[in-house]
């Protein structure tokens, strides 16, 4: 394929996400130079084993026959703090509500929203995956990473 | 004064967020040290409990900035803030204190207790480049 015809596809995909990722994805992207050519897909990279383990630990902990609702919140805090940063507005909005059901202490509700989280977080990662095997498709032709527009 | 022939500044980042961590060593490039919690920086800073020997002492003295989370398990970045501005080797590092959440009676407690600025997460390219020229600014000053 074009080089150009991938970047139109890349700038066109990224368009297409932004109910998923908002600015603070672009910001990323900004971030990313020559020097550090490889920077957003480390970003990236360690968000999804990041947001994997605390999954993980989240599940356990609703698991639990006493549940820890002070550790649940550190962890959702965490994981809030993770999501917003990396721009995917979705998982950080459904961290908030989940946030403050850990506060109303209802360990059925918390574990909907867990589900709802798990569920974005799954959600953001495929659109991720997609949006770095273009960037790869486009170097791999040659071209550079089309700036986005914040 | 010859900008290129300082020494590389040095940062110590302190979050307990993995992304965050990884944003703040971009916008620091080459030479940051990390921590994840306010007890590990001041055992890097050779301020811990048990009396640091000195080759800490070597380490902290590189020490040009201090980027801080102000949530953080443990010691909160103001609370580490406290402990660095009461060392008399550390006190003149400059602190940068980062928060997700904007609370002006916690920014102003933190400027108060002397941090030197405090910065709004998720970190935006144009905070990235304002806390570069910070940092650049400090070395200088240090150095001469």
């Amino acid at each position: 394929m074009e080089v150009d015809q991938l970047q139109r596809s890349f700038l066109e995909y990224t368009n297409s996400l932004f109910r998923f990722l908002d600015g603070q994805f672009g910001q990323l992207q900004l971030l990313q130079d020559e020097s550090n050519p490889e920077f957003v897909f480390e970003v990236v990279s360690l968000f999804f084993e990041d947001s994997e383990r605390i999954l993980n630990d989240l599940t356990l902990a609703l698991d639990q026959q006493n549940v820890d609702f002070k550790k649940i919140d550190a962890h959702v805090h965490q994981f809030k703090g993770s999501s917003s940063s990396i721009g995917a507005q979705r998982v950080r909005n459904a961290c908030i509500a989940f946030r403050n059901f850990c506060e109303g202490q209802n360990v059925e509700a918390c574990r909907r929203c867990l589900q709802q989280v798990k569920q974005e977080y799954l959600l953001v990662k495929t659109k991720l995956e997609a949006l770095l095997r273009l960037e790869q498709q486009i170097l791999a032709a040659g071209g550079v990473i089309p700036m986005l527009d914040s | 004064m010859d900008v290129a022939a300082m020494d590389e500044p040095h940062v110590l980042a302190v979050d307990d967020n993995l992304i965050d961590r990884k944003i703040v060593e971009k916008l620091l490039k080459n030479s940051s040290c990390k921590a994840e919690n306010g007890q590990r920086a001041l055992e890097y800073l050779g301020l811990g409990d048990d009396k640091q020997n000195s080759s800490n002492d070597n380490q902290a003295r590189k020490v040009n900035m201090i980027i801080t989370d102000y949530c953080m398990p443990g010691m909160t970045g103001y609370e580490l803030l406290k402990k660095i501005k009461e060392s008399s080797v550390m006190k003149d590092v400059p602190v940068v204190i980062m928060s997700s959440e904007n609370v002006p009676t916690r920014i102003n407690k933190c400027l108060e207790e002397g941090a030197e600025m405090f910065m709004l997460k998720p970190l935006k390219y144009s905070d990235v480049k304002k806390l570069r020229c910070e940092l650049l600014c400090n070395a200088v000053v240090k150095a001469s």
